[in-house]
């Protein structure tokens, strides 16, 4: 299928020039197809920061491509503008962004920088408090007086209101408790599948990605290393481990349990996986 | 038994707004912390649990009940520093806890304040950054240095100091994986091979696991204070309360919902591992 958004050959140095000259990314080629759900996996430091912070023109290639719909994105100042309304990124701890006095304002402040008409904007910040589980009362409350969870939930929507093809997301459960995390893993899921957008969640959590993702994509010392369904990416866990990642409890229960002679699939990572095998394996022990 | 490090006795807390109810934070806490316990306290966002961490060396004192550290009182001011040499605290964002441009400066920072002598303060310092592990860095500037090496060089402040306990409030819930794993086992050795008494916030379930006692907040309350093994057996319990369990205990409870006989007991990769190789190569009771 045609990219949605892409990288081709894609450099980038920091500080180019000077002493502190640093490669950040070197010639990497990143896809993503329209409603796709992909995860960036990589160490402090590997580059997929970098690499996110292109896809919406926030830095400009060194050298190489960022192509989106096929036109690169740099092509005219119009095309970049458009394309930052197309390509939402959401930061770390969005939270400390917010500014507006109540929680509607802050929320409409991007699609009213579209220059959409009042009755557009209006249906945009319901909407979206609704896809990230916003009580309608709390949209006139002011945005510091809600809890940690809720406050990044109204950064979100804030993103989520300019209605973007693809939705960005600079590990977006850092922090919270498991039941935060599982509300805002839920509330992209939704936007995911109602508006048919691509998510590129960038995310530490060997777990949380495989649970989410369709695709895994690896960045290490500035490069990709790996890239594919969880399963194959998985496949590679003494490298991933090398690269400071690791793989997930379920992947390493059962790479245990293969390494103790017991007969059990290899490419295990979710826990309903795990217990379809396991339920498979003591099926065919009483068949024996 | 010895005396207590850190005891509360119906600890009672609510912030002092200056208009509308005042919500109680904390309702009623009893707790004592022996030395050289390594401690792991659970809670979702909004349980009270950073603000209990934060009663345990007078960042906060209470509104009703008594706090004592070392036998003294918290609210003693003139014992203030008293308290505050026994009990250092870690805080999340390593960012907001350096304050010098050199790592070792840094670390200084602590006994300069205390007035010890210069050779004494050379002394623990390099002492502190060989505990965390971080000589190589003693001339580095913090800002350069990965999440979790500058999370150890805050642990080394605080060490600087000479504690008998420390308490981390989400010290990993910034740090990517290798970075968390570098702060965990710091700790642990802390509580090993030096006897300090570790209070460790977090929502991880893993790190929470690594622990030796399991305290759970609720609601200002504490709703479970026993060994991470037995307090994770109670999976429905906890889901109610908003948190996990970690995935290898998931992993066996859902056997169990399936009609399996397994114990809930793994904490560990490997635990899981075992338990499921006794299941699966253990040979029928029936059928032979």
């Amino acid at each position: 299928m045609e990219a949605i958004i892409e990288t081709k050959e894609l450099t980038h140095l920091y500080s180019a020039g000077t002493p502190f000259e640093h490669t950040a990314l070197h010639t990497v080629d990143f896809s993503a197809a329209p409603g796709e759900y992909v995860a960036v996996i990589g160490r402090t430091g590997s580059g997929k920061s970098t690499l996110i912070q292109h896809l919406n023109g926030l830095l400009k290639p060194t050298s190489g491509q960022v192509l989106f719909g096929g036109t690169d994105i740099w092509e005219s100042k119009e095309r970049t503008r458009q394309v930052r309304c197309q390509v939402g990124l959401v930061f770390q701890y969005p939270e400390y962004q917010l500014f507006e006095e109540t929680v509607y304002q802050d929320i409409a402040f991007g699609p009213k920088n579209m220059g959409l008409d009042a009755d557009e904007v209006d249906r945009r910040v319901k909407q979206s408090a609704r896809f990230v589980g916003l009580e309608p009362g709390v949209l006139e409350k002011s945005p510091f007086d809600l809890s940690g969870g809720q406050k990044r939930r109204v950064a979100i929507a804030g993103v989520i209101a300019m209605e973007p093809q693809v939705l960005v997301l600079d590990e977006p459960t850092a922090g919270l408790d498991p039941s935060g995390s599982a509300r805002i893993l839920d509330n992209i899921r939704t936007y995911h599948q109602e508006k048919k957008a691509c998510i590129i969640l960038v995310s530490h959590s060997m777990e949380e990605v495989a649970r989410e993702a369709e695709r895994l994509v690896v960045i290490h010392q500035g490069t990709i290393p790996f890239s594919g369904p969880p399963g194959s990416v998985f496949a590679h866990g003494d490298e991933l481990e090398a690269m400071g990642l690791g793989v997930p409890a379920m992947t390493r229960v059962f790479a245990r349990l293969r390494s103790m002679g017991v007969d059990v699939p290899a490419s295990v990572y979710t826990i309903p996986q795990a217990r379809e095998a396991i339920l498979a394996a003591l099926h065919r022990r009483e068949e024996r | 038994m010895s005396q207590a490090i850190i005891q509360t006795e119906n600890l009672t807390f609510h912030y002092a707004f200056e208009e509308g109810e005042a919500p109680t934070v904390l309702d009623g806490v009893s707790l004592s912390v022996q030395p050289g316990e390594f401690v792991a306290v659970l809670g979702h966002n909004g349980s009270g649990k950073s603000t209990l961490a934060k009663h345990f060396n007078a960042i906060l004192l209470p509104s009703g009940g008594k706090v004592y550290v070392d036998g003294i009182d918290t609210c003693d001011e003139e014992k203030l520093l008293d308290v505050r040499r026994q009990v250092g605290m870690v805080f999340q964002n390593p960012d907001n806890q350096i304050v010098a441009s050199v790592v070792e400066e840094d670390v200084a920072f602590g006994p300069e304040n205390l007035g010890a002598p210069s050779e004494e303060i050379r002394e623990r310092v390099d002492s502190a950054l060989a505990t965390v592990r971080m000589s190589e860095y003693a001339r580095h500037a913090p800002h350069l240095l990965s999440g979790g090496q500058k999370q150890r060089v805050a642990i080394a402040g605080v060490l600087a100091m000479r504690p008998r306990c420390i308490v981390l409030d989400e010290p990993t819930a910034m740090l990517d994986p290798v970075g968390r794993k570098e702060v965990i086992d710091t700790v642990r050795r802390l509580n090993r091979e030096q006897n300090i008494t570790v209070v460790l916030i977090t929502h991880h379930m893993d790190e929470a696991a690594q622990a030796d006692r399991l305290i759970v907040m609720h609601d200002g309350h504490i709703v479970a204070d026993d060994s991470p093994a037995l307090v994770f057996q109670n999976v429905d319990g906890l889901r109610s309360l908003g948190l996990e369990v970690p995935e290898p205990v998931a992993l066996l409870y859902e056997l169990r919902q399936a009609g399996v006989d397994v114990p809930l007991t793994a904490l560990t990769v490997d635990e899981c591992a075992g338990i499921l190789k006794e299941l699966l190569c253990t040979a029928p009771q029936t059928g032979i």
